[in-house]
């Protein structure tokens, strides 16, 4: 027997413990989202991807679909929270958005474009935060780390390695380095792995591979981060530095 | 993935961390690095639980580590300053001689006993006066060892001013095993779930449908936990049950597992009360000696145990599937919900998470029958609740009434007068003003988990609001955005507020951050820490109308004392140097 959903009254078919956000992205209809990737086991901490059902507000990545769910996503409301949540992760790291090597291919960015996203509103946190060079071809620039965890899970359930986890409480939430002097350097991380090319930001960079593509012709100066996100183009791809 | 039987907790990696901070003053990377081989754990494991829990440092603290509280009840600014100037030590910070620490800490719990400090995190000195300070800094400068501070310092009393159903009698240890042993497992159950009892802990779900849940669900094991991890400022009822009535509460835990199946239970006890520890511990061995405990209880053939696991100082592990994840030795996130604990909880097996006053009613319904029980309270909240009175009023401490009492009556009892204001339920609850004094205490009018916090008119309700959102701030796990970063605005707002710099514009922006934080938030931290903004605002609405400016917009910051380092770096201080 078939079952569906319906989102912003467009009925989406989806099979037995596929979430919304698999069932919409299966559909093509995109729900923002940072720290959701679908390789990954679903996370639920940016919020980015809230939608309503029901009249309740949930995490579309971590919510499964149920049928006859009536679903809320691309409304003003949401779009409006999903601005702000933008924001604050914008407040609360170091962005210098025209400096930084990711500009262009970078996640967030492109979410702030999709959203509207003209300021960052809030007052800025100015964070002290450090940055981790040690490895000869892995940059640490925790600076513009989102805390989406996804180079967390990469590492553990894809690499196999474990080589990152989230230490800290609170807004001194940081991202630490599985080794005994917590340098990437000591780590055994190799600049292949998942983990490394993961990042939606530019907390993780491969050294020595910068602006080999310019600027203006970048992932998300020639297509649209809900284009990338419901096309086929291939993770590798797209968050590859040397594409 | 079970575990065996019973548990030694003495290797647990929070306890572990807890001797290496009292042996080293700190936890270094090379005792990281030890103790992530030794317990077989990744070091980052360790690293992030060092650098989650509060009561753990990187660097190293004083050889008289001071936490003060800085609740609205059990907190005190002054007597913390004078502490800190007298010992001439910043706020923070440790001396350069390494002798002392002195930090503030969230609400522990004393509040019925007024100011009160945390110190090397094992020890309680409550009702400080400046010259208790005075006293306290005599010791700590002569270096006398804690053995040879005056004992009496340490004493905790339980102020209990009134008792009602759970606490008229005493309780003897065994009495509602020896009734539960003639009765099958479904029959407890049964008459636990027609008793009507919901859970103490604030949520007020079905506790009879919760072990039901559980005793269905299929697993490897089953585990009952104790939620001990009394976090919410005001509280402080499960202190008192544990200190006088820790039978009772084990004694509903065993009657738990006889019902769910369970070998194993824990009590997670916050880091706060561990002066409790060595009490219980040895509560529960004599309930092992009298077979009350352990292999074979009450020669009946069945087995459970019951471990202690002393949490260290994180408000998010009384969030049952935080504590849960505390338990597994990791930082204490909300897990993501469904899967409930009962069907995957500790170690991914069923499990019941039950509060403290919960497991005592439950003994006491077993002890009396569901009769007993349900002819007291309202019609939809059976039975009586522990109320832990704080804040300006004669007496407080410990009060039990039956449900549907009103919120007056208690400002009465406890002699309360001039009151502006209420939190009832603590932060995460609501902030009540006079015209909400006739409404009735139970889970279908004000609900709480047992708070009870009072205002005199002489108080500044912004600042106490602004405390409030400095504490959602520096408890939130940090796990989900609009929290982590909600918080941290809020109370960013509130300061600037309270020093007298918002207009009307911030106000706007305060109703729109809490709107968020309240809506999109991971788990009830973030859904509550915005209630007593929005209470303030509702209720309180002139306190902010007096504070704010009559202009249209102000800057975050004030850009001439911003200019004051580098005024200090150029030994720069006339006129054209500032603004």
């Amino acid at each position: 027997m078939s079952q569906s959903i319906s989102i912003d009254d467009i009925e989406v078919p989806f099979e037995s413990g596929q979430t919304i956000m698999d069932a919409a992205l299966a559909a093509g209809i995109y729900i923002p989202h940072l720290c959701h990737n679908p390789c990954l086991k679903p996370h639920g901490s940016c919020k980015l991807c809230s939608v309503e059902v029901n009249g309740r507000s949930v995490s579309s990545c971590t919510t499964k679909a149920e049928d006859g769910q009536e679903i809320i996503n691309n409304s003003e409301k949401l779009n409006k929270a999903r601005l702000t949540i933008t924001q604050m992760l914008f407040i609360e790291g170091n962005h210098l958005c025209p400096t930084c090597e990711k500009t262009g291919h970078c996640t967030l960015q492109a979410v702030a474009y999709h959203l509207g996203m003209l300021d960052g509103h809030f007052p800025q946190f100015y964070p002290k935060r450090e940055v981790d060079a040690s490895h000869p071809s892995i940059m640490l620039d925790r600076d513009r780390c989102i805390l989406c965890e996804l180079c967390v899970r990469a590492s553990r359930d894809m690499d196999g390695k474990n080589v990152f986890a989230i230490s800290g409480r609170g807004t001194d939430s940081h991202l630490s380095v599985n080794s005994p002097t917590g340098k990437l350097v000591d780590s055994n991380i190799d600049k292949d792995d998942l983990a490394v090319h993961i990042c939606p930001v530019g907390a993780i960079l491969i050294k020595e591979h910068g602006y080999e593509i310019p600027i203006g012709c970048r992932t998300f100066d020639l297509r649209s981060i809900a284009e990338i996100d419901l096309g086929d183009v291939k993770l590798s791809e797209k968050s590859q530095h040397n594409e | 993935m079970s575990i065996k039987y019973p548990y030694n907790p003495t290797n647990h990696l929070l306890h572990v961390l807890f001797e290496e901070q009292q042996r080293a003053h700190f936890i270094s990377n090379n005792a990281i690095q030890n103790i992530s081989k030794s317990l077989n754990l990744p070091h980052a494991q360790v690293e992030g639980v060092v650098e989650f829990y509060a009561f753990f440092h990187r660097e190293p603290r004083g050889q008289f580590d001071i936490l003060f509280s800085n609740c609205t009840s059990c907190g005190d600014a002054w007597l913390r300053q004078r502490l800190c100037d007298k010992l001439n030590v910043k706020l923070g910070e440790t001396r350069s001689d390494g002798l002392v620490s002195i930090d503030q800490t969230s609400c522990i719990g004393m509040c019925d006993h007024g100011a009160s400090l945390l110190l090397n995190n094992s020890l309680t000195i409550t009702s400080l006066t400046a010259k208790r300070i005075d006293q306290i800094v005599k010791l700590v400068e002569s270096s006398t060892a804690l053995q040879e501070w005056p004992k009496h310092w340490f004493d905790i009393s339980d102020n209990v001013h009134k008792r009602g159903l759970l606490l008229t009698e005493p309780f003897q240890p065994g009495s509602a095993l020896k009734v539960m042993i003639e009765h099958n497992p479904p029959e407890i159950l049964n008459e636990i779930i027609v008793s009507g009892l919901k859970g103490r802990g604030g949520a007020g779900f079905s506790t009879g449908l919760k072990w039901k849940l559980c005793r269905e669900a299929i697993g490897d094991a089953h585990y009952v936990i104790c939620n001990a991890d009394e976090g919410e400022p005001g509280t402080f009822k499960d202190r008192v049950l544990l200190n006088s009535y820790a039978d009772l509460v084990f004694e509903g835990m065993t009657i738990c597992a006889y019902v769910i199946g369970a070998k194993q239970g824990f009590l997670y006890l916050r880091g706060e009360y561990r002066y409790l520890l060595d009490t219980l511990n040895a509560t529960l061995q004599k309930r092992r000696e009298t077979g009350l405990l352990g292999g074979n209880i009450l020669g009946q053939g069945f087995d459970f145990d019951i471990s202690i696991i002393v949490g260290a100082g994180a408000y998010i592990c009384g969030e049952e599937s935080a504590l849960i994840e505390s338990l597994e030795e990791k930082r204490g996130i909300p897990r993501i919900r469904p899967p409930f604990p009962v069907t995957q909880g500790y170690k991914e097996q069923p499990t019941v998470v039950n509060n403290v006053e919960t497991l005592a009613t439950v003994a006491k319904i077993v002890l009396h029958g569901h009769h007993w029980f349900e002819s007291h309270g309202t019609n939809r909240s059976k039975g009586s609740k522990l109320l832990s009175v704080s804040g300006n009023c004669a007496r407080p401490g410990i009060y039990e009434y039956d449900f549907g009492v009103s919120l007056q009556e208690v400002l009465n009892d406890v002699g309360a007068e001039n009151v502006q204001a209420v939190q009832v339920g603590g932060p995460s609850g609501r902030l009540l003003g006079p015209d909400h004094f006739n409404h009735l205490i139970s889970f279908e009018g004000l609900s709480t988990g047992g708070s009870l916090m009072i205002f005199a008119k002489h108080r500044d309700i912004l600042a106490l609001i602004h405390n409030f959102s400095h504490f959602f701030a520096h408890e939130s796990c940090g796990f989900c955005t609009p929290c982590r970063v909600g918080t941290r605005l809020l109370e960013n707002s509130m300061s600037k507020l309270c020093n007298g710099h918002s207009t009307a514009y911030d106000i706007d922006e305060i109703k729109h951050i809490s709107a968020l934080v309240s809506q999109y938030s991971h788990c009830g931290l973030g859904v509550s820490a915005a209630h007593p903004i929005l209470d303030g605002l509702k209720y309180f609405q002139k306190s902010f109308e007096e504070k704010i400016l009559k202009k249209e917009m102000e800057p975050e910051f004030d850009l001439d004392s911003e200019l004051s380092e580098a005024r200090a770096i150029t030994d720069r201080d006339d006129p054209g140097a500032h603004l």
